[in-house]
């Protein structure tokens, strides 16, 4: 990817995610910081890439460390903010 | 699988996780946003399985270690996510964080290992800085979960010469890392990884009790930026968006959380530098103050018109929120107003008072938020603080150069009469001494929250 695309790709990202979260009420905060939490355990995905081209064993060892961590962020942090988030359903 | 077609399912993972940050910023649409998060995730995840990356092939190597460690990274983290509990809540979102910032790390590293000589300058430097950022996020978070889970003290840790030690390790983080650069070898990168771990640890290391939260959302946003490295590193255009949103919208929600508690981003990040040992003695420990009965509470309570509650961790703590239910309900049925003054900051975290009320089925329409509430006070015949203490701390306006200066606080001290439900004269979270728990129109309750509310409710039935 040349890296023109790939800044464009950056600069317009940061500004989506400036805008999507601009006016969010203090109520709100916990479960957003938890929810964009667990968006970052996407490098999962980094992590199962790396194991996959792993060639020693140092390099593996390390990798599946990687994807080990990553899943505890990931699903745990998905699964801790619908927790949350269920206790303020129907109390409007 | 064609690259065109993986790069498109990337896209459409991106465009969920926008749409779930969304979701996320209003009440109503906040689970849907999460689900669809989630939904955007476990199809990143599993597209993997099916593309072949360059000089690689289908099934992927070592396809057995890889989905034997997302086992055990999944049992490890949902019985976590599900049995904790509600008051330990940013704890969790504290280390969940961290292990978060060390995958990225292990990742940058293992990629190094691999790509050896053959890795572009823009490669190396694009490392260098994941792994810094991500050794700091991982032992900074696991030094606010320490200070959350009270496994250490929860006052800024400050040591003759902090400063110099701080700023020398950053020095030395930074000259190890142009070393990495110019060098490439394990050894420089090893030295990085301790480094910046160390630094992370002294960084968090002076931060107080109460700006901790920012710290956490701080190094949040931290983390999102090392999985967008990653994903320049990776050529993985799915994760250069998930981590630039995330670093974004993190950037964003601590300057707010920082706003709500009246915190300048500036002082809570830079006290490392700034912060001097302080003098936490001479408090006047002794001085009288005015303690009563579960009695006497009771019919204050029961000729007042008007009635604010504010909670605390306190409150949580002692697993009182369902009593605390029953005495708001059982003062609504005696005709007196009731209603719950709710700091941004209640609890450990913004919202967390929140979620714990929502929790106990307190309906939604009695949590007032400090603008509204405070105007109110002066009309307020008895406030109720249970097992808070900063939050309404007055030092917090009127004590220059107390930590929690600057602090917006809930304006108790305008009621007519403050009742102090505490387990004892203990300082709050920030560990300041309240004024206010002097003054004459104070009265204490000291017990456990929790028994002290059984016994308040009981004797206003009485009445």
């Amino acid at each position: 990817m040349s890296a023109v695309a790939i800044i464009s790709i950056f600069t317009l990202a940061v500004f989506v995610g400036f805008e999507v979260v601009s006016k969010v009420s203090s109520t709100l905060h916990t479960p957003l910081m938890s929810g964009a939490n667990a968006i970052h355990g996407v490098i999962l995905v980094g992590a199962i890439i790396v194991a996959d081209h792993s060639t020693t064993n140092l390099e593996l060892g390390l990798a599946v460390g990687a994807i080990v961590l990553a899943t505890i962020n990931m699903v745990g942090g998905f699964v801790v903010t619908d927790r949350m988030l269920e206790m303020f359903k129907g109390k409007k | 699988m064609s690259r065109t077609i993986y790069d498109l399912i990337g896209l459409f993972a991106g465009v969920c996780f926008i749409l779930a940050l969304k979701g996320l910023s209003h009440p109503k649409t906040a689970r849907r946003g999460n689900k669809i998060g989630a939904l955007g995730a476990t199809i990143a995840t599993l597209v993997v399985f099916f593309y072949a990356n360059e000089g690689s092939s289908l099934p992927l190597n070592n396809l057995g270690w890889i989905l034997g460690a997302i086992a055990v990274g999944a049992l490890v983290g949902v019985p976590a996510a599900r049995k904790v509990q509600m008051t330990q809540m940013p704890q969790l979102v504290a280390l969940f964080n961290g292990v978060g910032g060390g995958a990225a790390a292990l990742v940058a590293i293992v990629e190094y290992l691999h790509l050896g000589d053959t890795a572009t300058t823009a490669e190396v430097v694009f490392t260098v800085f994941t792994v810094i950022v991500g050794c700091v996020s991982f032992s900074g978070s696991i030094i606010t979960f320490m200070k959350l889970q009270e496994l250490m003290t929860t006052r800024p840790v400050v040591f003759p010469g902090g400063r110099f030690v701080i700023a020398g390790t950053l020095v030395a983080v930074l000259g190890v890392a142009v070393w990495v650069v110019t060098a490439l070898g394990t050894t420089p990168l090893l030295v990085l990884a301790g480094l910046s771990l160390l630094f992370g640890v002294l960084f968090v290391l002076p931060v107080g009790g109460a700006d901790v939260p920012i710290v956490i959302s701080l190094l949040n946003a931290f983390t999102g930026l090392t999985v967008a490295a990653s994903g320049y590193v990776l050529d993985s255009v799915l994760l250069i968006i998930a981590g630039t949103l995330v670093g974004a919208s993190g950037t964003i929600l601590t300057r707010l959380m920082a706003e709500a508690m009246g915190r300048s981003l500036f002082g809570t990040l830079f006290g490392a530098f700034t912060a001097k040992p302080q003098d936490t003695s001479g408090v006047a420990e002794d001085r009288p103050v005015r303690s009563g009965s579960p009695d006497d509470v009771a019919i204050l309570l029961n000729y007042a018109r008007r009635v604010v509650i504010v909670p605390g961790f306190g409150l949580a703590v002692a697993q009182a929120q369902h009593t605390v239910r029953e005495l708001a309900d059982l003062m609504i049925s005696k005709g007196i107003d009731v209603a719950y003054g709710i700091h941004p900051v209640a609890g450990r975290m913004p919202g967390h008072m929140n979620v714990l009320l929502a929790e106990a089925n307190v309906p939604y329409d009695q949590l007032l938020e400090m603008d509204e509430v405070n105007p109110t006070f002066g009309q307020t015949d008895v406030a109720i603080v249970i097992g808070a203490n900063d939050v309404v701390n007055p030092a917090a306006q009127n004590t220059p150069g107390c930590p929690i200066y600057g602090m917006p606080i809930l304006e108790v001290s305008n009621a007519a009469n403050v009742i102090f439900l505490k387990r004892s004269m203990r300082p709050g979270f920030a560990g300041i001494e309240n004024e206010l728990l002097y003054d004459p129109k104070t009265m204490l309750l000291f017990g456990d929250a929790k028994a002290s509310l059984t016994k308040v409710v009981g004797a206003l039935k009485a009445l």
